[in-house]
């Protein structure tokens, strides 16, 4: 079979705590995007438990899917390609994606494609606004991950830094919860940190010399022992000020990196890319050096598998189907 | 008027008791599937192995429907065996099985691997022990009786360390037959406990260690005849136990 701008994929993602279903006409026309959150049973664990994930994803599997496709409009039959995350991830959550995938495409006796998560999260900018001038520089930041990827062409593309320990969504999940702020910890703290003065305190920005690389541990431990010695400080300007440090540190690395492969597109990906601070940082810096800036809507930042059937489309137009031996591989790395 | 619904039923029960079922069965240290046509077997495939469920599932469920002769299309109901058992494997059947059932549009029957272990035993006078590892000194089990020719459950499925199951078999004093992987890991353990008190006792072999597919295409195809089918979207696996977090959660909050 030829693969085509018509060709209709299915993609399935529960990689961690969202069991999400969507089906996409070519790389990028999204005809529906489910996701169904976990958040709520995981809130007072103050993280996501791998088993209460996984058991969840099978409960919504079904009714996931099946509302992916009747949103879309197209019949389950008429799906060309059923595309899944196989990682990383959670392997008991991946397993349960992975396992309804390759059932839903030997049934329809279609195409299984197995998607990297991250890859994904590369193409979740793209869905809003496809069509890209390479070499693109996609940021992506997320609770597992802090990335600055080149992408000279589709499938085409190298990781040039990133960071040496904690991911930057991972930094504001842990000073939430030290701030008593809940979880999930970005959207908390870019709420708080509204009210807030950013200039409050100058934690330290660990910019790791001259390469593209960043730390974010060493300002997670400063921001909790600044508020150890002052405990009467401001919750919202140390959360300001927090958020402003990471921002600070991720705009000057996105600049240095943009400017060192001769960028012509910036995008975002991750759930840290709906950061507000952040996403007003970039504009600033992308119209300064002339950068087309792309951003996912906030829809796409966080996982979704609207982006696991773009992704899954290029793969396949590029490498063909994956085997249906495949199986989850929970330590998949961006290459 | 009367008559009219004889037959109706007599036409349903006419087609079930043809229908194609496909079974999966994933929760133990196997995967086994098969495709029955009413009682009459097409073809089965099985692997032993503790890890990989989700690699060989697939691609055993089309060789099977192929040396089978069937097409999907063909397929009535599918059976999938819910647990207890290894939470990880019997998610990867149970995930397909729900994946596979919607994307056809038909049925599916959940049964429960104590259940399939117990049916596999031979109609005996004894006490049935179903018994499945569990891990960590625990076990999952529940005890059977054929009662006029009819295996009943006779204990609600639980999970409990190896002792407490034993224990519960001296209870009811008949003489005892120990089936599965947990009663053969922990044979020891079951008749330092169990020797000397009760009347007979014995395990059945490795072969009968683990569930199987065939034999849940079998208690299968009784439900279906029964018209006992579940709902894809409903179905929800038999874990027995609760997630770590749920139970460390509880025991900090009542202390
Ligand atoms: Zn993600």
């Amino acid at each position: 079979m030829l693969f085509s701008e018509s060709t209709v994929i299915l993609g399935i993602e529960t990689s961690c705590d969202e069991t999400a279903a969507a089906v996409v006409m070519g790389g990028n026309d999204v005809l529906s995007s489910v996701v169904a959150t976990q958040i709520d049973l995981h809130a007072r664990y103050g993280g996501v438990v791998p088993e209460i994930a996984s058991r969840a994803h099978v409960e919504a599997m079904n009714v996931v899917i099946r509302q992916a496709v009747l949103q879309s409009g197209v019949p389950i039959e008429r799906i060309d390609a059923v595309a899944a995350t196989v990682g990383p991830g959670l392997i008991g959550a991946l397993l349960v994606g992975v396992a309804a995938a390759k059932s839903v495409a030997l049934v329809l006796d279609k195409p299984f494609i197995g998607v990297n998560h991250l890859e994904a999260h590369l193409y979740a900018a793209l869905l809003d606004d496809p069509h890209v001038e390479f070499p693109m520089l996609v940021v992506l930041v997320s609770g597992g991950n802090t990335l600055f990827v080149e992408m000279r062409s589709h499938g085409d593309f190298s990781v040039i830094g990133q960071t040496i320990d904690d991911a930057a969504g991972e930094a504001f999940d842990k000073v939430a919860r030290f701030l008593d702020l809940g979880h999930p910890g970005g959207p908390a703290i870019d709420r708080i940190a509204l009210t807030g003065n950013a200039h409050a305190i100058d934690f330290p920005r660990a910019m790791l010399h001259d390469g593209l690389d960043v730390s974010f541990s060493g300002l997670k431990t400063s921001v909790i022992n600044y508020v150890r010695k002052n405990p009467t400080v401001s919750t919202a300007d140390v959360a300001a000020s927090f958020q402003y440090a990471v921002v600070d540190v991720l705009a000057a690395k996105a600049r240095k990196a943009a400017h060192q492969i001769g960028a012509k597109t910036v995008a975002l990906g991750g759930g840290v890319a709906a950061n507000s601070l952040l996403r007003s940082t970039m504009t600033t810096v992308c119209q300064e050096s002339g950068w087309r800036l792309v951003l996912p809507s906030m829809g796409m930042c966080t996982d979704n598998a609207a982006m696991i059937a773009s992704a899954g489309w290029y793969r396949l137009v590029a490498d063909g189907p994956s085997s249906m031996d495949m199986g989850a591989m929970p330590n998949l790395k961006l290459t | 008027m009367g008559n009219t619904v004889g037959q109706i039923a007599c036409v349903a029960v006419k087609l079930v008791s043809i229908m194609i079922i496909l079974s999966i069965d994933t929760a133990t240290d196997g995967v086994s599937v098969a495709i029955a046509d009413g009682t009459r077997f097409l073809a089965s495939s099985e692997m032993r192995s503790e890890k990989q469920h989700a690699e060989v599932l697939t691609t055993m469920i089309d060789f099977v429907r192929k040396q089978a002769g069937v097409s999907f299309g063909d397929v009535g109901a599918i059976a999938v065996d819910i647990g207890p058992g290894l939470f990880t494997g019997m998610r990867v059947g149970i995930a397909s099985a729900k994946a596979i059932a919607q994307v056809l549009d038909v049925p599916i029957i959940g049964v429960t691997s104590l259940d399939i272990l117990a049916t596999a035993v031979a109609e005996t006078d004894d006490v049935i022990a179903c018994v499945i590892d569990a891990r960590r000194g625990e076990v999952y089990w529940s005890l059977y009786r054929y009662i006029d020719g009819k295996l009943h459950q006779v204990t609600a499925p639980q999970a409990s360390t190896v002792e407490e199951c034993a224990l519960q078999t001296i209870d009811r004093g008949q003489s005892t037959i120990f089936v599965g992987n947990g009663a053969l890991r922990y044979r020891n353990e079951i008749e330092l406990v169990v020797a000397g008190v009760l009347p007979r006792f014995d395990f059945a072999d490795e072969m009968a260690a683990l569930p199987t597919a065939v034999v849940l295409a079998q208690i299968a195809h009784e439900r279906a005849l029964r018209q006992e089918w579940q709902d894809a979207d409903t179905l929800v696996p038999e874990y027995l136990r609760l997630p770590d977090a749920e139970i460390n959660w509880a025991t900090r909050s009542a202390s």
